[in-house]
């Protein structure tokens, strides 16, 4: 009993993972960036929301009405005023502006913010249950962290699928210079594919901040829980990036109820045997 | 008529000179300039961007400090040893990582990095997470007294620099370092004129962990002190090294040093700032990376046509 619950424990928090994932596979997607900073606008978007929750006094999950619109626009002026100037066929530019971007966000946390940890009071809500009997009980938060989860990516797999912006994305994915030729403009794309980005980032930055302690140190962690899921989901599957996060929380719950040492490490490990056996992922779609 | 490959040009030879200014820098900062050559030499010729650099820093500086403390191996005699660790390490971990490409690749050596930190916070032997210091009897191993002890690192990492640096010269000037130069210069291009790219970079990948490995194990020598987050710390000994190179000019030997010359000169008037001067940091290397991607030393060379390594090749037609 106790491991089946550990193990649904790890399904919930797979989906804040599979949420961190979604965001970055979307812009490698589009335009084959991967954002270092990515864990760190995370963190940005967790603080965001405790300037509007302070500033406000409305419920962190009201606040989303902020956050995500307020990340939205800065992914899209982050993309034109300054990474479409890094994109091209070398792989450093993109890489080194967005690490130097992850160390400018962390210091400016810091600077404006301190190292003290903090976190979000949801009300009510936190600490209410849904038994499902039998001993078993799950969160209400936590569940409806997962629910989002799911609805975030059903959305943009809509989006991506269903639109005419899903559609001048894969254009743009498929072939920058043709989905130029037939009128689209790709600096205006990729805007928008960041700000759909962090808008995701948004949400996610909020239920973490909701969920558990932070300060401006943990973004880098957060990217890399973000990236495990891509690549044990595969490349370019929005599902299969569920399905990572979902195997990663999984095994961070399984490894931690072994040994606390062990909680990180098992979902490292979980990454490296993915690599290892099937380095496509799980779910590939597209090649990197 | 003969055809002759020289490797100098006039401003080389002043180069040495110049040389000899450089090892004065690099006295001042051995480890920063050996941990950016090095890391320039992976990410600028053969074009893996690393991010997890740090793991061989933490990986060689345990080692050592594994060898000194339970196996009572002297601690100079470890060196060399924390070197060859992190080298076979890299030969396993070089293969798994060889699976993700460009971008993932950075990120995926990342997580490996974190691998090891974790696992180093798991070795009860060295007091786990909390960290170890050097028992006294192995530090009066060095020398005798506190400055002796100092003096001596000293002249070791300053020779390790040499050393490293004299590699890499002589490394570029080989045959494989044109193959490197070539991958650096449009790596499909190299491949088509048979150059075993993927070969190439394991090799690489190797020869420079054992490099890293060795540095780490020489800081933390100095330290005294080990904990897993300074030993694998990302800041630390990764995003300031690649800040340093790119700063100073990536893909070319001399990048580094400027770019070390850099980093102390911007340390020296805004370290006060505490958080402001990382943030400042990384705004420079974001502009530099931006305005001028081959660095300061790219804008100097391509202005002046100087070279301070005999590195470049030309062919001279006829006798002198």
């Amino acid at each position: 009993m106790q491991w089946l619950n550990t193990i649904l424990q790890g399904i919930l928090l797979g989906g804040l993972y599979a949420m961190f994932a979604a965001g970055l596979s979307l812009i490698f997607g589009v335009m084959r960036l991967v954002n270092i900073a990515h864990g760190d606008l995370i963190v940005l978007a967790a603080y965001i929301a405790l300037v509007t929750v302070q500033a406000l006094g409305v419920n962190p999950l009201v606040a989303l009405v902020i956050v995500v619109p307020a990340m939205a626009g800065i992914g899209y002026v982050l993309q034109r005023g300054l990474l479409n100037h890094t994109l091209g066929d070398d792989l450093l530019p993109p890489l080194l502006v967005t690490f130097g971007l992850s160390v400018i966000i962390q210091n400016g946390l810091l600077e404006v913010f301190t190292a003290d940890s903090v976190k979000l009071n949801a009300g009510a809500i936190e600490i209410a249950s849904l038994q499902l009997g039998g001993g078993l009980a799950v969160g209400t938060l936590p569940l409806l962290q997962f629910g989002l989860a799911v609805a975030v990516i059903a959305g943009l797999q809509w989006l991506f699928y269903r639109t005419a912006l899903g559609r001048a994305f894969r254009a743009t994915s498929d072939d920058q210079s043709v989905a130029q030729l037939m009128g689209l403009n790709n600096a205006h794309i990729f805007g928008l594919a960041m700000a759909v980005s962090l808008a995701v980032v948004a949400v996610a930055g909020v239920l973490l901040a909701v969920r558990a302690n932070f300060d401006p140190s943990i973004g880098p962690a957060r990217l890399i829980f973000g990236f495990e899921a891509v690549i044990i989901g595969g490349l370019g599957s929005l599902w299969g990036t569920l399905v990572g996060g979902i195997i990663l929380g999984v095994a961070q719950a399984i490894g931690a109820q072994l040994d606390p040492g062990w909680n990180l490490l098992a979902g490292h490990l979980a990454f490296l045997l993915v690599l290892a056996l099937k380095p496509e992922g799980l779910f590939p779609k597209v090649q990197g | 008529m003969t055809v002759r490959v020289e490797h100098s040009n006039p401003s080389s030879r002043v180069g040495v000179v110049i040389v000899a200014v450089a090892f004065v820098l690099l006295a001042v900062a051995p480890w920063w300039a050996e941990r950016a050559s090095l890391w320039n030499l992976l990410a600028g010729y053969a074009g893996l961007v690393s991010v997890g650099q740090q793991a061989y820093v933490g990986l060689g500086a345990y080692v050592l400090f594994g060898l000194a403390m339970l196996a009572g191996v002297h601690p100079l005699v470890a060196i060399p040893i924390a070197g060859l660790a992190s080298a076979i390490v890299a030969i396993p971990v070089a293969a798994l990582m060889f699976r993700l490409r460009g971008h993932y690749f950075a990120i995926g050596t990342w997580v490996m990095a974190e691998v090891f930190r974790l696992l180093a916070s798991q070795v009860s032997a060295l007091d786990g997470g909390s960290g170890t210091s050097l028992p006294a009897a192995v530090v009066l191993s060095i020398a005798g007294s506190r400055q002796m002890r100092e003096f001596v690192i000293y002249w070791i990492a300053l020779a390790q620099a040499v050393a490293i640096l004299g590699a890499i010269v002589w490394l570029l000037r080989s045959r494989y370092g044109l193959a490197l130069t070539a991958i650096r210069d449009n790596e499909l291009g190299a491949r088509s004129n048979g150059v075993d790219v993927a070969r190439i970079k394991y090799l690489l990948y190797v020869a420079v962990a054992f490099g890293t490995g060795m540095v780490g194990a020489l800081i933390f020598l100095q330290k005294i002190r080990i904990s897993p987050d300074t030993a694998f710390s990302v800041n630390d000994w990764t995003a300031f090294v690649i800040f340093i190179t790119v700063i100073g000019g990536i893909g070319r030997i001399e990048g580094p040093i400027i770019g070390t010359v850099v980093f102390f000169l911007l340390r020296q008037t805004l370290a006060d700032l505490g958080a402001i001067y990382l943030l400042i940091l990384g705004a420079v290397a974001i502009v530099v990376m931006l305005k001028a991607p081959k660095g300061i030393w790219g804008l100097i060379a391509d202005r002046f046509g100087w070279q301070v390594f005999p590195l470049e090749r030309r062919l001279v037609m006829g006798d002198r």
